[in-house]
């Protein structure tokens, strides 16, 4: 906080922090100065363009823009006199000049802040009548339109696409009155470097700048908004659905709130639709002569009871498994390993964190004594460096993404990027470390190498706060940035740059994801990150950490949930004998001991005959696990395999019982995002026909196998897990209704936690853990000669289950497309846009190619979004020792042109 | 850098990638670079401004491609289709129209194939009717480049169209 000064406004004593403006100091006081081209909520630069804001200030040589003239001590202001009204009409009157006088049937009336300065300086009719500009609205792509003729050239979108959203996708273009918004003249929206965010829509003051599916839907006081969380990515930002009639007409932010702070993505603002979808389940299906029939309730819950139970009966418990789920949640994946464990008698639990971050939980346990993000999203706004590795952030994480643009390119931080593709962030990048896949830990040591070979590590931190660190310098004492440079490809002198820019900031974060997670070493690879930011002193401090980005909205909360084969909620080892007890006494039965199957190790056990039944819920395996040739083979082979999802996945189209499930915005519960902040979720709409919540079904199932298990509400829910989970103690509803609150938050006075490890560790002492390089497990060959990479894309998510039933997001991108260097492409005679047949030993698909210098020659890029080109008939299913995370980013392929 | 891949003044066709680079290395062209001062110079060597070339300096200056095209649409001195090499301002103001000035731009118009706002097929004019070139005692006046032709006739331009730039 500044130093403190006092002003007067209409005749009020104002107080207001030293560099604030006379807009902002008067909004402190409750007084609201009319403005057009400013906008506070998003913190974009005063223009000063609108004039709407001047302001009469004694002694002045003129009216002054509130917008952007500081506030001074002892200034007397005045923001309402005839003569500012006078003034201020005749703008409003110049606006609508050439302006349509279209408020009645306008898809903005009534929070359209024209109209609304119209009806406050009361001007009627129009007393310059120009001509009005003769454009009609542009629709350029499925999201967005553009009405030029209600644009008012504010610039508010331009600030919100190069400042915030940093982009610069649009701008203003030409002069004079043939000004308008455009994009890079000749450029479609597609082929411009426009993501579809929708933020310019959401800043537009006026009409001319719209959601293409809200049009003709309703005006703003048909809707009724619900604020809830996004149910894509672990970003967890915090929207408001816009409902009419039980049906999500559009996505709006409330800038006040959340850890987006008024910012979208294309999938949270555009991808709500597939909620009101067609192909939602709306009744329960029972397999019947070999095809999925609808059943009631009774019959299908009836049915998966006495199954389950016979099952049970006859082949003991550990035959039984469930697969939970990151997109449901606290309170549904709570229910589900409890139900796993208490009612069927296993810990053979688990979801797909094992697939992205099970690692993560690895590593940073055994280094820091707890497994997620270490710093909060808004440490990025204040950090002095950030080295992104592995994390294609703006596609995966659009909104972190965007903090991290404008840390790199409006604060100038250093930003180091490795990344074995061209990706937008090593774009803004001061260095990117294009390694080969798979090399992280010899790039990683190498860095290690330089800063304690120049002196730059943090002697009084590795002294005070950690233990094991002359194992780690022995270890990486070898890994000269010239032995680097022949394992990753990088220059040694990049490397050497990189470790000095990491390590002389004061405050430096680590931000990694999949790229880091998903391999054989995928533990070895974040305990070398953990070692990194432990050497230079980067742990337990805001600004700094590392930073493992989740992929799911609830992955986070998931894995606190215990919906992992080795621990209960909050991470609380099911071997441990007090923990156990603890779980005993409080769900009253005998809790099986030995840790369960991983969700890999469930796929072989069905196969060779161990597992007989398994309960999915909100799962799809058969699109995300590595290897589906053979995932299908085994779902094949169960006695019986339940599904509970909202739509017909490919995983349920093999299932025996499929059960109807609530979409997120159907229900209540809490997501945690992936910095442990836990955030209500709350119903907005009705689920479809007979659908019901996740927990609700399961409750009922467990009544019906003689366990009783029943909850009033969600909130009930969270009072039993907080009960039984020391980092989600102090959390209830009541209190989530005030705000988020980030875990560990122990008890109901505890205000939460920004960051971990402040002082001391969680295990107490930071470890660090000598890490050598190992070589993928397949690495390309004569036969099968390219090396492939999976991942995700901006527009869809995960197996697409929802996103490729998102009319705008499934139109921006309906096919796969698979990355391919021009010269590799040129060797096989393979034009842009040919179809290709991709081959691993495992299997094989056709999808077109796409040619681009993102990836390196040699290597390959496809997402695993698409049933029509399942990635994962590739993949190969290589587990990391310690984690059992498929390598999903290092496999062997070959490619032929299909003719 | 081997000079004869830089392109020529005034050239039509599309320019590949490599001449283009060549380009902006030689005018050194990067993130600290001015961006208006850029655009000037390649208009200067280039005639105008073709798309490539836009596309290429907004990647090396960092500055997003739609703010470099809003600068370029903002001022009048930058052209995005090729551009003839000289510039024919023909004046309009009342002393020239009285002395016959409408005639004189007829007489060019016809002379040269083309309307106001448009260049010759070989590149070598771009004609403009301005609305007064401030020297009105020298009227009918038009203006090649930085070069004053006053007290015209349609014949008298005839001679200079043919000879402007080639040392006679």
């Amino acid at each position: 906080m500044g130093e403190q000064i006092t002003l007067k406004i209409d005749n009020v004593e104002v107080e207001a922090t030293r560099g604030a403006t006379i807009l902002q100091a008067a909004a402190g006081a409750g007084i609201d100065i009319p403005h057009l081209c400013y906008s506070s909520n998003w913190k974009l630069p005063p223009t000063s363009s609108c004039r709407l804001c001047l302001v009469e200030v004694q002694g002045a040589k003129s009216l002054v823009t509130a917008c952007s003239h500081p506030a001074e001590a002892g200034m007397v202001v005045r923001t309402d006199t005839d003569q500012l009204r006078h003034h201020r009409r005749l703008i409003v009157e110049l606006l609508l000049s050439d302006h349509p006088h279209d408020c009645l049937t306008c898809e903005n009336a009534g929070k359209c802040e024209l109209q609304r300065y119209a009806y406050e300086l009361g001007v009627k009719a129009p007393r310059f009548l120009c001509e009005e500009v003769a454009t009609e609205p542009v629709q350029d792509g499925p999201a967005i339109v553009y009405d030029r003729s209600k644009c008012i050239l504010c610039g508010r979108c331009v600030d919100m696409c190069h400042d915030v959203q940093v982009n610069g996708a649009i701008d203003y273009y030409g002069r004079g009155y043939d000004t308008r918004i455009s994009l890079p003249q000749g450029l479609t929206r597609d082929q411009s470097c426009c993501v579809e965010c929708g933020n310019c829509v959401n800043v537009c003051p006026t009409g001319a700048l719209i959601a293409a599916a809200a049009q003709g839907a309703g005006r703003t006081w048909d809707l009724r908004r619900v604020q809830t969380i996004c149910p894509y990515c672990g970003c967890g930002c915090t929207i408001m659905l816009n409902v009419r009639d039980g049906r999500i007409i559009e996505t709006t932010v409330d800038p006040s709130l959340g850890v987006n702070k008024g910012l979208l993505c294309v999938k949270g603002r555009f991808g709500m639709d597939f909620i009101g979808h067609g192909q939602r389940l709306t009744e329960p299906l029972i397999r019947r002569d070999s095809e999925l029939r609808p059943a009631s309730w009774d019959e299908a819950l009836e049915f998966v009871a006495g199954r389950l139970s016979a099952i049970k009966e006859r082949f003991g418990p550990d035959t039984v498994a469930g697969l939970s789920s990151a997109k449901c949640t606290n309170e549904e994946n709570y229910v589900l390993q409890k139900f796993v464990r208490a009612v069927v008698g296993t810990n053979n639990v688990d979801h797909c964190a094992r697939l992205c971050h099970a690692s993560t939980v690895a590593g940073l346990a055994r280094a820091f004594g707890s497994g997620a993000m270490t710093n909060s999203i808004e440490d990025f706004d204040l950090t002095d460096c950030i080295f992104v590795i592995g994390s294609n952030t703006t596609e995966c994480h659009p909104i972190i993404g965007s903090a991290i643009k404008r840390a790199a390119v409006q604060r100038n931080i250093p930003l180091i990027v490795a990344d074995p593709r061209t990706i937008e962030l090593s774009e803004c990048a001061s260095v990117h470390l294009r390694h080969k896949s798979g090399t992280d830990v010899a790039l990683i040591n190498a860095m290690i190498h330089v800063i304690i070979t120049e002196g730059l590590a943090d002697e009084a931190f590795i002294a005070n706060r950690t233990e094991g660190f002359e194992d780690l310098r022995k270890a990486v004492e070898p890994y000269t940035p010239e032995l680097a440079e022949m394992i990753t490809g990088v220059a040694a002198a990049d490397i050497i740059r990189a470790a000095r820019l990491y390590a002389s900031a004061p405050a430096a974060s680590i931000v990694y994801s999949m790229g880091i997670t998903q391999h054989t070493t995928g533990t070895d690879n974040v305990l070398s990150l953990a070692n990194l930011a432990m050497l230079t002193g980067n742990v337990g401090k805001p600004g700094a950490g590392v930073n493992p980005l989740r992929g799911q909205n609830n992955v986070q909360g998931a894995c606190d949930m215990g919906a992992l084969p080795n621990v209960y909620s909050g991470y609380q080892s099911v071997e441990d004998q007090s923990v156990r007890r603890k779980f005993e006494q409080a769900w009253g039965v005998t809790l099986p001991a030995k840790a369960g199957l991983t969700v890999v190790e469930m796929i072989n056990a069905a196969d060779d005959g161990r597992l007989k039944a398994l309960y999915l819920m909100g799962e799809n395996p058969m699109l995300s696990d590595p290897d589906v040739n053979h995932v299908e083979q085994s779902l094949r082979k169960l006695d019986l395999l339940v599904v509970q999802d909202i739509f017909l996945s490919e995983t349920a189209q093999l299932a025996d019982v499929v059960l109807p499930a609530a979409g997120f915005a159907e229900k209540d519960g809490t997501f945690t995002n992936t910095e442990r902040r836990v955030q209500r979720v709350r119903k907005a709409v009705e689920p479809p026909g007979l659908a019901r919540d996740d927990w609700q079904i399961v409750c009922q199932l467990a009544r019906r196998m003689g366990y009783e298990m029943a909850y009033d509400s969600a909130s009930a829910i969270q009072d039993e897990i907080a009960s039984l989970t020391p980092s989600y103690g102090g959390i209830t509803y009541d209190r989530l209704e005030r705000g988020p609150l980030q875990w560990p938050c122990p008890t109901a006075d505890h205000p939460g936690t920004a960051y971990l490890h402040k002082d001391r560790f969680a295990r107490g002492l930071g470890k660090f853990h000598p890490v050598e390089f190992i070589a993928p497990r397949e690495l390309p060959d004569e036969q099968y000669p390219f090396l492939l990479s999976t991942g995700r894309i901006l527009q869809h998510f995960h197996t697409g289950t929802m996103s490729r039933r998102s009319a705008v997001l499934d139109t921006l991108v309906p096919v796969g497309v698979m990355e391919i260097h021009p010269g590799d492409a040129d060797r096989l005679s393979v034009a842009d846009g040919d179809t290709v047949r991709v081959s691993s030993r495992r299997g094989q698909i056709e999808l077109p190619a796409r040619l681009t210098d993102r990836v390196s020659p040699g290597t390959l890029f496809l997402a695993f979004h698409y049933r029509e080109a399942p990635a994962n008939r590739l993949t190969i299913a290589a587990l990391d020792p310690v984690a059992k995370i498929p390598e999903f980013k290092v496999c062997a392929v070959r490619v032929e042109a299909c003719r | 850098m081997d000079q004869t891949e830089i392109p020529k003044l005034g050239t039509s066709r599309e320019l590949s990638e490599t001449e283009i680079y060549a380009l902006l290395d030689d005018l050194s062209v990067g993130v600290q670079s001015n961006l208006i001062s850029v655009l000037q110079r390649v208009q200067d060597r280039l005639g105008y401004l073709p798309a490539q070339a836009i596309r290429q300096i907004s990647l090396r200056t960092r500055i997003p491609l739609s703010r470099v095209y809003g600068v370029v649409s903002f001022y009048a001195q930058f052209y995005t289709t090729p551009h003839g090499r000289h510039t024919v301002r023909v004046c309009r103001g009342t002393a020239c129209h009285v002395k016959g000035g409408e005639k004189v731009l007829n007489s060019i118009k016809r002379k040269l194939g083309i309307d106001e706002n448009e260049s010759t097929a070989n590149l070598k004019y771009y004609l403009e009717a301005v609305a007064c070139l401030g020297t009105c005692f020298l009227a009918p006046v038009m203006m090649i480049d930085h070069q004053y032709f006053g007290e015209l006739t349609p014949k008298a331009v005839d001679t200079i169209l043919d000879n402007y730039g080639t040392g006679k």
